[in-house]
């Protein structure tokens, strides 16, 4: 693919779109279509041809690159130099774009333990609602001038404007990496993968899955080893692979049928008592869930232990995918909607509806 | 200055809200007040009122919004820009009597905290649970949690453990219209727009911070720093790319100028190397074994950038002593000199010996001398800019060189202000960073929590008007505007 900068085309595009109020829709390589609501009516406005790395020294730990970069180039260029994306996203599909990622703000197993695509983000330059090309944040670390509008960026689904170009912390890779595994239940999963978060080893990912707590350790060798030392479990074989099928939803489990459910809890919450199958990822944090249950159902337990729910894949007849706002902060998402996007032309209803 | 408005009915009204003993307009009780860490810029304001529970936050600002009545708040007033600056005819809202940790969570690594809590107390209460809070900004024995989400607070850690904002995952918020928001959960994310990165350093602008949870992370086994010194400060920014380059993150990576180290030694007597023209200091954690193999990796990587001297402290006694010398810095430039100003732009760190070379330029320009106190891991500088406010014309030539220096930062593509905030000091530098549109999109950001735009006013983001006057006042390359006029 030619590398590129085609703000100008899309900025005019937005214009256009301005003049006779016609919704769009942004378009990436499509793979994460099944996050949040699309409107398939509304124009679409293809990003993928605004690509490349603008800007990248290892020495610096920060690459800034156009939105339509497909993911897995910038992953290869990182790993060339011996670094990587800390939030370890997922790709659902070939063409991920780095605009898409951070748009729909994914994070993979690494994410209770380095942070998410949120806390990388160190700025954004950003096509708003009215026609505007503004930049926030910067190329720096530490950059605390103007309120935090690309990490807001982060998650907002593309609501508030087309991401150009984003700019992102990246770290080095960990030399080595095992990872563990174990036969307990699930009570017993938790408990382990909650105490770790007190216990000074390089753990960076655990999940709970088909009666196994699979523990992965990074470091440096004499870190693995210690940490290895004194947490149980016997080493797999194809840790890499394994990892990355949950990532990317391709393990066994996720050929359930759907609705999937996304469902955020404090991650020593004890198992829920709601029927169907489970994956807990995240140390317990994240829990995956095919049920049969009603929506709401699930939300009441939930919320009763202080988490959240969202209908990750699959539809429900037109009833709210993600987590209903409160009315205090639906308003201020409103404001901060029409702020940037006044004439609520990108993406209209992908978050919730009046958004 | 004492230019305070009384608003008789305003404050009788808040005397029915609050014991006497709360509400403040006496002079004598309202000098406390009269500034943040930044003492240059004073202002008495009209009335101090120091809430202790969320309800009197919450009919305080309806008060004042109701009497349409500019707000103020303060934590422990160690902020460094002036954001808690009063206002002559508002309310400064005092966070003082949120004190208590409310909630420690270990199996969940959370503690749950009222904003008034100190940073450093919220490591102690949490230290028995082998867990601590990571953001360790040098004033952290006496700033406090809430002040430090407004100012999205760093410290020497940040390389590695990020600033406020990434250890942060809960707020409770009042409202100027004195509604209670909860923004993140307790959960990793939360539904909706990220509201939790946008208060964090928005210096009062957005909603009352009244509660905070943050997130502790396991104390590391061990810690262990490395000295190096440099005859050349161009050595010791190279040596810092060959860490990184190596594929090591430092848990601290800090680095200090000769004016910076002979200030520091004087003080503390850290041991530093008075004859270097830099040192580095370089803190390794991590496991017992994890921190010797890394601790022999960086002396060599040092050795091989051209130190000069090279030393691991041999306990912990001397560790701490090293990052006295450093956590020390500020004051110990203090003592050499009647006033200091301290600068804190960050730049991408391949820039620093050309920003270097420059500072000193318009150092040896304006005849005031500049330390240099450097996080070096992440490119946040802190120049010291020395001067005395009593001999005619310092402070302005101080603030005057503040200013290039920020505008230096900005052309090399930084930023003015790396975890200091805009306050009031550098809200003209604002307008060398952002575009009217940038700005005009802030205004708006805010009008989404405060349409009435009564939250600190004045503060952080310059209006287009302050901008397009400064904009006519603007220094470039040295070129005034009609130099044949006089200045003061």
């Amino acid at each position: 693919m030619s590398e590129q900068d085609i703000s100008a085309a899309l900025q005019q595009q937005v214009l256009n779109a301005l003049n006779n109020e016609t919704p769009l829709n942004i378009c990436g390589s499509g793979s994460k279509s099944f996050l949040g609501n699309v409107n398939h009516s509304a124009q679409a406005i293809e990003v993928t041809g605004h690509s490349g790395i603008v800007e990248y020294d290892p020495r610096e730990l920060v690459l800034t690159a156009r939105s339509g970069t497909p993911l897995s180039k910038i992953e290869s260029v990182l790993a060339e130099a011996g670094q990587m994306l800390a939030f370890e996203p997922p790709h659902f599909g070939n063409g991920a774009t780095l605009g898409g990622t951070v748009a729909c703000g994914l994070s993979g197993p690494r994410r209770p333990y380095s942070g998410s695509a949120r806390d990388f983000v160190l700025g954004c330059k950003l096509l708003n609602g009215q026609g505007d090309i503004l930049s926030f944040g910067g190329q720096v670390m530490k950059n605390v001038a103007g309120y935090d509008v690309s990490r807001l960026m982060v998650g907002a689904y593309g609501t508030l404007g087309i991401l150009l170009d984003i700019s992102l912390k990246v770290l080095p890779r960990s030399p080595e990496s095992i990872t563990l595994a174990r036969k307990c239940n699930a009570a017993e999963a938790i408990t382990s993968m909650s105490t770790l978060l007190s216990q000074p080893y390089p753990v960076d990912a655990a999940c709970y899955n088909d009666e196994l707590l699979y523990i992965r350790i990074s470091g440096s060798s004499r870190a693995v080893k210690e940490a290895r030392a004194k947490i149980s479990g016997e080493g797999i074989s194809e840790a890499d692979g394994f990892w990355n099928s949950l990532r990317e939803h391709e393990l066994q489990f996720f050929k359930n049928k759907t609705p999937l459910f996304r469902i955020m809890v404090k991650p020593a919450t004890p198992p829920l008592a709601i029927k169907g199958s489970w994956l807990l990822d995240w140390g317990g944090a994240q829990r995956w869930l095919y049920s049969d249950e009603d929506v709401e159902q699930i939300r009441r337990q939930v919320e009763l232990v202080g988490g959240h729910v969202a209908v990750f894949r699959g539809e429900l007849n037109g009833r709210e995918k993600l987590q209903p706002l409160p009315a205090s902060s639906l308003i201020i998402h409103q404001r901060l909607k029409s702020s940037f996007d006044p004439k609520c032309i990108f993406n209209r209803g992908r978050l919730y509806p009046t958004l | 200055m004492s230019n305070q408005k009384i608003n008789i009915s305003l404050i009788n009204s808040l005397k029915n809200l609050l014991p006497a003993e709360s509400v403040l307009i006496d002079a004598e009780d309202l000098h406390p007040f009269e500034c943040d860490g930044l003492a240059v810029y004073r202002q008495l304001p009209m009335v101090v009122v120091l809430p202790e529970t969320i309800e009197q936050v919450q009919s305080i600002m309806r008060l004042c919004h109701t009497h349409k009545v500019q707000v103020v708040a303060r934590g422990a007033g160690t902020g460094l820009s002036g954001g808690a600056l009063p206002l002559a005819d508002g309310v400064l809202l005092s966070m003082a009597k949120f004190k208590r940790i409310l909630n420690i969570d270990p199996l969940n690594a959370m503690a749950t905290v009222q904003p008034g809590v100190r940073n450093l107390a919220i490591s102690e209460a949490v230290a028995a649970h082998g867990l601590y809070y990571a953001p360790d900004p040098s004033s952290q024995i006496a700033c406090t949690i809430g002040g430090n989400v407004a100012e999205n607070s760093g410290g020497v850690h940040c390389l590695k453990y990020g600033l406020t904002v990434h250890n942060v995952l809960m707020l409770k918020v009042v409202t100027m219209e004195g509604d209670l928001l909860t923004i993140g959960s307790e959960t990793l994310d939360s539904p909706g727009y990220d509201l939790l990165a946008l208060m964090h350093g928005s210096e009062g602008l957005l909603g009352i911070i009244v509660e905070v949870t943050v997130k502790l992370l396991a104390k590391p086994e061990r810690a262990q720093v490395v000295l190096a010194a440099f005859d050349d400060v161009g050595k010791a920014g190279e040596a810092v790319g060959a860490i990184i380059a190596a594929g090591i993150i430092p848990a601290g990576l800090e680095m200090m100028d000769k004016l910076a180290i002979q200030a520091a030694e004087d003080f503390v007597h850290a041991g530093y190397p008075r004859e270097a023209e830099a040192i580095l200091l370089c803190e390794l954690d991590g496991t017992e074994g994890e921190v010797s193999e890394y601790i022999a990796l960086v002396r060599k990587i040092l050795i091989d950038s051209g130190a000069t001297e090279v030393r691991t402290a041999v306990d912990e006694a001397e560790r701490q002593l090293f990052w006295k010398g450093r956590k020390s810095a500020f004051p110990a430039v203090g003592r050499i000199s009647p006033d200091y100003y301290c600068m804190d732009g960050t730049i991408p760190r391949r820039h620093l010996p050309h920003v270097l070379q420059r500072i000193s330029e318009l150092s040896a320009e304006y005849k005031l001398a500049v330390a240099n106190v450097f996080h070096a891991g992440d490119g946040n500088l802190h120049p010291l800019i020395l001067f005395d406010a009593n001999k005619a014309g310092e402070l302005e030539n101080a603030e005057e060189i503040g200013a290039r220096i920020l505008q230096l930062c900005v052309e090399v593509g930084g930023t003015i202000t790396g975890e200091h905030g805009v306050g009031i000091e550098k809200i003209d530098q604002m307008c060398v960073q952002f575009k009217n549109k940038e700005l005009t999109q802030f205004h708006e950001v805010k009008a989404a929590f405060d349409p009435s735009g009564l939250l600190n006013p004045g503060k952080a983001i310059p209006t287009l008007h302050r901008c397009a006057e400064f904009g006519s006042m603007h220094v470039h390359h040295g070129q005034i505007k009609h130099p044949e006029l006089e200045r003061f």
